[in-house]
């Protein structure tokens, strides 16, 4: 698997790491329990193209948003999170 | 049809022309008091539960696949019930006493082998924590013992010792634990839960599953609707499809495992051996292959493959602990989908909806638990109520904060 850093080009996996889905906006200090339940806990968990959050960590150290197909791990964009 | 010596030299006398089917292959009825979707280890084991415990017999498995396609043949077959919460020690104590009994029970060679499983610890802050899970192991009435250096260097020829950077200091030993050989568990249950007259439906993918007010009343498949009082879902990494044609939302992930085989070699390790400073567990097979795998990939996957920079950890783990090992070729690896729960413990429960069951969440444990698992899950079924060994998996532990991590970890899946 490969990922296309926009900053250092098409690297290999084993440079980045990963913390998973990108997550929905969190919700406020004070939204109800259920909502904070949903955030923390519940996964859309799709069978096919998933943004996730990848970190090079050996290389530029950015963190980008990664849209990848996960019945084939093909890497259909990534791209800095803070441009 | 029951397998005894005297049968299998019948049959060699005569050719080994006469065997027949080990189950049938039905078509499906309309419908059916309860349908097991997956027909896998923990699918199968419930059928057979359902009909020999509970006197359901009016049951279909649907596998999308031929039984036993999954996740049962493509783990690394180690059984043990070595874990330290209240939630989880009786469960796997409960399935261990199971797999001792499971051959007589589905009269089946399941190979199973209690060679132990020996988790090895590296500094002395692990070691407490090894004495830590033992005390609790033994408490719960579960064999274990703590190993020192010296017992561990006599038990396991070929350890790297005395490494610079990762000493074996010790290790917490479950005699019990070992491993089976895992297609013959889904082979075994299958046979048993079919003659007791549960169809099992192979290449019948569900596709839907049909709620009226709240309540279940059958499934949607490629061979059509079939009806049902209660339907079990049994999907392993195709739990949040599988449950989003119920409108539910889970807290589960898909991740991809890889597991390992090398050339067969002459006996080398003749338990199951984990390594304490690296993630690897490694036994050796009938053949002479060392059977062994590590950590997941951590990312989100369906593909049932997995990519080199696991590989290389696991190898770099394997040759670490065993020198030896960097002499032997691998044969061949592959991948198989876990379902990932958030707090790394599986869920065996009722769902918001009537009649709709779920068990899912069994992350990379899931071989071990197949006879429990499947027990746990019939009574659930059949009762409408949690056993009390399973009472703890529940779906809305996430929400209530009841949550069983062995790791404490946290809401973060690809950690479990």
């Amino acid at each position: 698997m490969r990922i296309p850093c926009p900053l250092c080009g098409e690297r290999d996996a084993a440079e980045f790491s990963t913390i998973g889905s990108a997550p929905p906006p969190r919700p406020a200090a004070d939204a109800p329990t259920e909502a904070w339940h949903e955030y923390l806990h519940l996964r859309e968990n799709p069978a096919g193209m998933h943004a996730e959050l990848w970190q090079h960590i050996h290389g530029c150290r950015q963190w980008l948003r990664v849209m990848r197909d996960t019945r084939t791990h093909a890497v259909a964009s990534a791209e800095a999170c803070r441009p | 049809m029951r397998y005894s010596a005297l049968a299998l030299l019948r049959h060699a006398l005569t050719g080994n022309r006469s065997w027949t089917p080990a189950w049938r292959d039905p078509a499906p009825k309309p419908a059916y008091d309860t349908i097991i979707v997956g027909g896998g280890g923990h699918g199968l084991a419930t059928a057979h539960y359902l009909a020999k415990l509970h006197g359901i017999t009016d049951v279909a498995v649907l596998e999308k696949g031929y039984l036993g396609s999954g996740n049962v043949g493509r783990n690394t077959t180690i059984i043990r019930s070595n874990y330290l919460l209240p939630g989880n020690t009786p469960f796997y104590e409960h399935s261990m006493k199971l797999w001792e009994g499971l051959e007589q029970d589905i009269n089946y060679n399941a190979m199973v082998s209690q060679r132990g499983v020996l988790n090895l610890c590296h500094s002395d802050s692990q070691r407490d924590a090894y004495a830590r899970r033992g005390n609790a192991m033994r408490l719960a009435g579960v064999d274990a013992e703590l190993l020192d250096a010296a017992q561990v260097r006599a038990m396991v020829p070929g350890l790297n010792m005395d490494s610079v950077r990762f000493p074996v200091k010790g290790g917490l030993l479950q005699r019990r634990g070992g491993t089976v050989r895992h297609d013959a568990v889904a082979w075994g249950y299958a046979r048993a839960a079919d003659s007791r007259g549960v169809d099992l439906l192979q290449n019948t993918e569900v596709t839907g599953i049909r709620v009226q007010s709240g309540r279940v009343v059958g499934v949607e498949t490629t061979r059509g609707f079939i009806g049902a009082k209660r339907v079990g879902l049994a999907v392993a990494g195709n739990t949040s499809r599988v449950a989003a044609m119920a409108g539910l939302r889970l807290p589960i992930e898909s991740h991809v495992l890889q597991a390992f085989v090398s050339e067969a070699v002459k006996p080398m390790i003749d338990t199951v051996v984990t390594y304490g400073a690296g993630h690897l567990y490694v036994s050796q097979s009938d053949k002479g292959g060392l059977v062994f795998g590590g950590d997941i990939d951590g990312y989100n996957s369906y593909a049932q493959r997995g990519n080199l920079p696991v590989v290389h950890d696991v190898m770099e783990c394997a040759v670490q602990l065993f020198p030896a090992m960097s002499r032997l070729r691998y044969l061949r690896q592959w991948g198989g989908i876990m379902d990932m729960s958030m707090d790394g413990s599986p869920i065996i429960d009722r769902t918001p909806i009537e009649g709709l069951f779920l068990n899912c969440g069994w992350c990379y444990g899931g071989f071990k638990a197949t006879p429990a698992s499947g027990w746990c899950f019939a009574h659930t079924i059949a009762t409408g109520q949690p056993h009390a060994l399973n009472a703890a998996f529940r779906l809305d532990r996430f929400a209530t904060g009841a949550v069983i991590d062995e790791k404490g970890a946290g809401a973060q899946a690809n950690l479990h």
